[in-house]
């Protein structure tokens, strides 16, 4: 027969495993946004090596 | 495993547990500096950069924490107002803790660097090991001064904050770090007056422990005294202007006035109303630290909109 009653360690480890669920999803969240914002800053860059090009830069101009 | 496996011996820790290992009411302090020496930087910062900053910053002041809480185990366990603690209530065990404080002052660091610049990240790792070694491991149960230079620990985020915005670290950062510092040691010293009998029991040799009430009192008017003019300068600087300038005076007065009353009293007083007027201070040293800082966001906004 499955134990059905709620012990209340299972409350408690309910608690740490969503508080460590958003904590991952918040640090996915920060890492993804820094990276958005940092590739953004960067100006004009070629996708293959994330380089910036001088003839970019004239063409944007 | 059996079912009866299920019943631990010892209670096992909620998630809180582990946010109060990262000393929430300090960090709001860390938090709310930090972010002053960003706004106030000369530099703008993009506002996704900025919050990583500062979200990081406060990271780093949480694992220090938490090295503190595996450290101090022992000497919170005696303290009224420190024995509900998550280690030395049973709830966390100490090498938890240490772990915890280890990775993320690892992960505070290294993101702080990747989102900013490497004088940031290095600024944030001296704090941390400042406020964990040379004051928990080493200060704090050795001098009463260590409330003075321990001071410097929780002085460094503004620092950090303005480091993190221009990759400098000029005087008016380092006016902000004499703020703090120099209002560390009169703050705890308050509390210590009214708290005296727990960090007595602890055998952490606070002012009021090695040197009595009296020499507390004679200090907490000298650091004032200090403190003063040193908030006063910050007004000179180019991040002051109208809000800090009337905000110092007010505050200051204020400060000196309220020092001499503490120096000015007797033990017996005290005693009869309950320290109020020590218990009054205190409260008082933690808005005049947020108005001071406020002042400052207040006067580096106005600069934006072209007020001055």
């Amino acid at each position: 027969m499955a134990i059905r009653a709620e012990h209340e360690l299972h409350s408690r480890r309910r608690s740490r495993n969503i508080g460590l669920a958003v904590v991952l999803v918040g640090f996915i969240s920060v890492i993804f946004g820094l990276t958005v914002v940092k590739v953004q800053t960067l100006g004009a860059i070629q996708g293959f090596d994330h380089v910036v090009r001088p003839e970019l830069l004239e063409n944007a101009q | 495993m059996s079912d009866a496996s299920l019943i631990t011996q010892e209670p096992e820790a909620e998630f809180g547990d582990y946010v109060a290992l990262l000393k929430p009411r300090v960090m709001s302090l860390v938090v709310f500096t930090a972010m002053v020496g960003l706004l106030v930087a000369p530099v703008p910062i993009h506002p996704m950069i900025g919050l990583t900053a500062i979200l990081f910053i406060a990271v780093g002041a949480g694992a220090s924490g938490a090295l503190n809480m595996w450290w101090d185990a022992d000497i919170d366990a005696k303290m009224r107002r420190t024995s509900g603690r998550p280690v030395p209530a049973g709830r966390v065990r100490p090498e938890e803790s240490l772990a915890i404080g280890v990775a993320l002052s690892g992960i505070a660091v290294v993101m702080l660097a990747l989102a900013t610049n490497m004088l940031a990240a290095g600024l944030l790792a001296f704090t941390i090991f400042f406020y964990a070694v040379i004051y928990t491991m080493l200060l704090k149960r050795w001098t009463p001064q260590n409330i003075v230079i321990g001071g410097a620990a929780g002085a460094f985020p503004p620092v950090i904050g303005w480091a993190a915005a221009t990759s400098t670290a000029p005087v008016e950062a380092w006016g902000m770090f004499a703020l703090i510092f120099l209002w560390t040691p009169p703050h705890f010293w308050a509390l210590a007056l009214f708290m005296r009998a727990d960090y007595g029991n602890a055998g952490v040799p606070m002012l009021t422990v090695t040197h009595g009430h009296g020499a507390t009192r004679a200090h907490i008017l000298v650091y004032s005294v200090i403190l003063a003019p040193a908030a006063l300068a910050l007004a000179a600087t180019p991040i002051g202007g109208p809000a800090y300038l009337t905000t110092a005076i007010f505050c200051n007065a204020w400060l000196l006035w309220g020092a001499f009353g503490i120096w000015r009293r007797r033990e017996a007083e005290a005693e009869a109303d309950n320290y109020a007027a020590e218990k009054a201070f205190f409260r008082f040293s933690l808005t005049y630290l947020f108005a001071h800082f406020g002042a400052l966001a207040i006067d580096a906004l106005l600069r934006v909109q072209g007020a001055f």
